[in-house]
């Protein structure tokens, strides 16, 4: 498989970086979405900016209240955080269950997010946890939020000039926790989100006082489930709480028919993960 | 110093080079002043080509040039073994079938431009009406190939329907009947398809590396595509191949095209497949739609058992097309006695790839269908699925044992062999635990299924029904030759015709030699795939390496060893028969510190002077192998899954297997392709499906809609065996390759369908996935 002509560029530096982007550049992390699409001819940029070699994105920071992750951190690294692990469990088992060994050790957490990809794992969970996106130009930085940075499939609301150079999330407090369930294309957890789903809440005196659910896999983009949250906060979080909640895991989603799931079965399933997960970040929430 | 012995689990030799990635596949292979190929596919599954524009392309620098149909159409349509059916042209002529069909061929300096290059051909085509599903071609309602008459291009039958009906239409008999498919697979060797195509001018020879499991039936392709004076001028060499699985088991219009390309330019000319090429360019295996019907006697004596359907051949018939499904009539009645057989089986053409052989062919088909359909059976009588199948079986005591399809299967003890699954895998301990997950509501399946294959193809006989190369010039049986040669310094060669793709063949046909000659395997080099070493080879595929390659071998060493014992006994001054060989060398019987090294005993025998008076130079030796019959390796297999009521999703639990391919030469290596087998069918049962929209656009084209199981998608294997060698070969032994692959498939849809038999679920279709099995509870449950 050979892609068509382009140029490469690997800048030293996030200024040379924006120097080099253009209308007909793509930006590089990992390459594992980026030149399997360019081999297969169904991207061919001018330009390819391999942003791997810029220092100092690579980092997990704590940041006090917060957590960054920059735009190098592999998925390898995002599952195994003891970090990420205790204060976003749904980001850290999102990133364990996005492909196989090789994929994680290659691809970029900010690479997914980026790719937007419509069944993909993590950017269900930096909804879920709330998360701010930076995207860098030349011009300045932009922080938008997780819910409004996935825009159609395979679309964030990045321009060609950004990188997204991070993202950042609240750690968790007393009383929250999160979690991440999905049925993958191969059966069990494995592969892309046939449905996936994130959560994140907060309890407080027996009764749940914030929640956020995020879904992947079955619509055009991974999208906050804003009914379930409704049902859910007020809720004592019991089974039955949370099973009447996760009727509402498609309200306001397009679900889309394909090889793996009809429109029944996959708005069958959002509710069977809303559910899953949901009482998954109870139990993380102690 | 390894001594191979016969029977251990030596080392694979050929390891440390492939696993450092050192080891030598087709595109590791340079030449100077290489060019490389590219093809236009067709989009359109069925559609008339209005016009070909290749001007932009052939203006693109580094393109040498464009070839389509009127370029090639004078060397004819691919050969094939089994010229059945409407034949490939080696591009399409005026007309397009299937979904990537080669319409241009592309030529350039290197690889990229000659893809730039394809992009740049434009064809026009005006579709026409597409013939996806096998049972719809059937009805003839729309023909494939306006030139034939039917889409229907052979119809296997054996038996007698009417016998089958009388004890259907019985008032006391029990009639189980269940249609299923046997779906359209797609074989996914790591390695893809790749060639290099050396036309030597002025000697009006060819050399064609390839990855191709039959180099020699290549080589005869080539011969007559070509007009070359005979075989000897065409040399086709599988260097290290990336896995087969029966895609190599072909002729292929590459093959034919490269090598035109290159007489045309003058210079060696490379094609490498991509992977989504693969799914549409290489054969696809399996695609039946079948209906089996088993009559039984109310206490479970089975009376009859008949199998009627179709199989699709996909658009154009290659290599063996028609006579895979006969591959699988061979094993149609399983290990069971049956009063009455029938089997019928229309093969059709549609408009998709061609479909061949893919591990097992045929034998997964019908092993598939008995076996689902014995478990249904047991259903219908409410009878333990094992003591059914016991039953049941052909006896020890019937052996050889004849069947209804007039084979006789050589050897076995499957109620023996049973015993030692139920053993082994604690089935009253396994349906204890489904007692306690269903109080539960829980969906806990144990699914068992066992067969019989044929393997070792094949007594010359065979022949006469065309299991030979006479198709491509070269009229001979499916025997197996070997050469193994004494070097002076007492190293070895053995060359060998058959043609691996990973199942170590170096490893135990060295062991073999080695176990025979008593020469260390580190002095043992094996040669393979390549036409011009050995005299006649027919390659690697239906599980027949080992019991006739790997026999080939050993006669020929031990025709070695006899001479070298004449030298040692001159050496030694004493009689032939007294002859020993041991420690790498021989002795004379009861003297064992008289040993004269093989060392010696080669330098010998390569200098005439010093040897008996009248013996003739050399210790080389050649040996063909007739097998007096096929031979039958059998097994038990148990798979134990639970369902998620919710979800449909089937985990695999535990695995067991029993299995008996008679005598083991690399215990090792038998469980190696047990386990890449096992998975295999594994994949066919719950994952793998090649699937076609209305229009003939396969919608499964890359590794992300088809996915295979990996290691990571299995538990780990429990495997057992029992021994019932064969008399077919003088080894004993039976073969392994596709046991896995034929056994696993029904096992696990035996299993979920056991762990759904509380809703009632008799059969879903496969692949297993979440989508249809949990499609398949909610109708259950309304
Ligand atoms: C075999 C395989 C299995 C997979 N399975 C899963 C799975 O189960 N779940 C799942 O979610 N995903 C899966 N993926 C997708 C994988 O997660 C993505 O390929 C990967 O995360 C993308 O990250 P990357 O760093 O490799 O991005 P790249 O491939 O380098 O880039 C992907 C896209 O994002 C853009 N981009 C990348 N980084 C930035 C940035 N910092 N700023 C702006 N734009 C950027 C690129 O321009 C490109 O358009 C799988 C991929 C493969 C190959």
């Amino acid at each position: 498989m050979y892609p068509r002509e382009f140029d490469y560029v690997a800048p030293a530096s996030l200024d040379e970086a924006f120097g080099a982007l253009g209308d007909d550049s793509k930006v590089m992390s990992g390459g594992m979405s980026l030149l399997p699409l360019m081999k297969m001819r169904l991207f061919s940029p001018a330009t390819v900016v391999d942003i791997g070699r810029i220092p100092g994105l690579d980092a997990i920071e704590d940041s006090g209240d917060h957590i960054s992750v920059g735009a190098l951190v592999r998925h390898a690294d995002t599952a195994t955080s003891d970090l990420i692990k205790a204060n976003a469990a749904a980001l850290a088992t999102a990133a364990s269950l996005t492909g196989d060994v090789q994929v994680r050790n290659r691809g970029t957490t900010c690479g997914s997010l980026a790719h937007a990809d419509v069944a993909a794992d993590q950017p269900a969970a930096v909804i879920a946890l709330g998360a701010t996106m930076f995207a860098q130009s030349a011009s300045g930085t932009r922080e938008i939020a997780a819910s409004d940075f996935f825009v159609d499939a395979m679309t964030s609301a990045l321009r060609s000039d950004e990188i997204l150079t991070g993202i950042r999330f609240p750690k968790a407090g007393p009383g929250e926790g999160s979690a991440y369930d999905k049925l993958g294309r191969r059966g069990g957890r494995s592969d892309y989100a046939v449905a996936g789903v994130a959560a994140w809440v907060k309890k407080s005196n027996g009764s749940i006082e914030d929640a956020r659910v995020a879904v992947t896999g079955v619509g055009t983009k991974p999208t906050l489930a804003a009914g379930v949250a409704e049902a859910l906060i007020g809720s004592d979080g019991s089974d039955a709480a949370v099973k009447s909640a996760a009727e509402k895991a498609i309200d306001g989603i397009t679900v889309l028919e394909d090889l793996y799931g009809s429109v029944e079965y996959k708005s069958h399933l959002a509710k069977v993960y809303v559910a899953r997960a949901v009482k998954a970040a109870l139990a993380n929430a102690g | 110093m390894t001594i191979g012995v016969f029977g251990t689990s030596v080392k694979r030799t050929e390891d440390p080079a492939l696993i450092r990635g050192q080891g030598l596949f087709v595109d590791d292979i340079k030449r100077d002043n290489e060019a490389a190929a590219a093809f236009v596919r067709s989009p359109f599954a069925h559609a008339k080509i209005t016009s070909i524009d290749k001007s932009a392309a052939e203006a693109l620098p580094g393109v040498q040039a464009v070839y389509t149909a009127d370029d090639v159409r004078s060397l004819g349509p691919l050969l094939a073994q089994v010229p059945i059916g409407k034949l490939r042209p080696l591009l399409a002529d005026g007309v397009v079938k299937h979904v990537g069909e080669a319409v241009a061929m592309v030529v350039a300096d290197n690889a990229a431009t000659a893809r730039d290059g394809a992009d740049a051909v434009f064809v026009d085509y005006d579709p026409l009406k597409v013939v996806v599903d096998p049972e719809y071609a059937a009805t003839n309602e729309a023909l494939v190939h306006d030139d034939l008459e039917s889409n229907i291009i052979h119809t296997w039958e054996e038996g007698d329907a009417e016998a089958v009906q009388a004890l259907a239409d019985r008032e006391d008999t029990v009639v189980t009947s269940v249609k299923m498919v046997n779906q359209r697979l797609i074989p996914t060797a790591i390695e893809p398809r790749g060639v290099l195509a050396e036309w030597q001018h002025g000697y009006d020879r060819v050399t064609l590396h390839s990855t191709t499991q039959q180099p020699h039936a290549v080589a005869g392709a080539l011969a007559l595509t070509f007009g070359l004076p005979g075989v000897s001028s065409a040399r086709v060499i599988a260097p290290e191949v990336g896995g087969g699985f029966g895609r190599g088991l072909n002729v292929y219009a590459e093959e034919m095209l490269a090598v035109f390309a290159s007489r045309e330019l003058g210079r060696p000319v490379r094609w490498i497949e991509t992977r989504s090429e693969a799914s549409k360019s290489t054969t696809h295996g399996r695609g039946w739609a079948a209906t089996a019907t088993i009559v039984s006697e109310p206490d479970g004596n089975f009376l009859a058992y008949s199998l009627v359907g179709v199989a699709d051949m996909g658009a154009y018939s290659q290599n063996f097309s028609v006579a895979i499904p006969v591959l699988g009539q061979f094993t149609m009645p399983g290990q069971y006695k049956w009063d009455a057989i029938y089997w019928k089986m229309d093969c059709v053409h549609t408009h998709t790839p061609t479909v061949d052989a893919y591990r097992g062919a045929g034998r997964p088909e019908t092993s598939f269908y008995v076996e689902r359909a014995v478990d249904t059976a047991a259903r219908d009588l409410g009878m333990d699925p094992i003591e059914l199948r016991k039953k049941n079986f052909f006896q020890p005591e019937d052996f050889p044992a004849a069947t209804l399809i007039g084979m006789s299967m050589d050897s076995g003890d499957y109620g023996g062999n049973l015993d030692v699954l139920v053993e082994k895998a604690d089935i009253a301990g396994l349906r204890a635990m489904q007692e306690t997950a269903r109080a539960e509501g829980r969906y806990f399946g144990v699914g068992i299924a066992t067969f019989v294959e044929a393997c070792g193809l094949a007594p010359s006989g065979f022949a006469d029904a065309g299991v030979s190369w006479a198709g491509y010039g070269l009229p001979s049986a499916f025997n197996e030759s070997a050469v193994v040669r004494v070097h002076p310094d007492a190293s070895v060669t053995v060359v060998t015709g058959t043609g691996p793709t990973g199942q170590g063949h170096e490893t135990v046909w060295s062991q073999i030699a080695s176990d025979r000659l008593g020469i260390p395997m580190e002095r043992i080099t094996v040669v393979h795939g390549d036409t011009k070493d050995t005299p006649m080879g027919i390659g690697t595929g239906g599980s027949r390496s080992a019991a006739v390659g790997g026999v080939a071998v050993a006669i020929a060493a031990d025709r070695t060893k006899e001479k070298a014992a004449k030298v040692a006994a001159h050496l030694l001054e004493a009689s032939e028969e007294d002859i020993v060989f041991a420690d790498n060398g021989a002795h004379v019987a009861g003297s064992p510190d008289k040993n004269v090294p093989w060392t010696d005993i080669a330098a010998t025998a390569y200098q005439p002077h010093k040897m008996p008076e009248g013996m003739e130079a050399g210790l080389d030796m050649t040996a063909f192998f007739d097998p007096s019959n096929l031979t039958w390796p059998y097994g038990s297999h148990v798979a134990v899954v639970e369902v998620d009521p919710e979800t449909g999703d089937v985990e695999l639990l535990k695995y067991v297997a029993v299995d008996d391919c008679g005598n083991i030469i690399n215990p090792m290596i038998v469980g190696g392709q047990l386990h890449g087998g096992i998975t295999q069918g594994i994949g066919q049962a719950l994952l793998e499906a090649a699937v076609f929209d209305d229009e003939g656009t396969l919608i499964t084209s890359t590794l992300t809609d088809y996915p295979i199981p990996t290691a990571t998608d299995v538990p780990s294997f429990d495997l057992h065996k029992t021994t019932t060698p064969t008399d077919a070969n003088p080894l004993g032994v039976k073969g392994i390759g596709e046991a896995g692959t034929i056994v696993s498939t029904p096992t696990i849809v035996n299993a979920v369908v056991d762990a759904l038999s509380p809703l009632g679920i008799k059969h879903i279709e496969m692949p297993l996935r979440p989508r249809r099995v949990w499609e398949a509870m909610q109708e259950a449950r309304a």
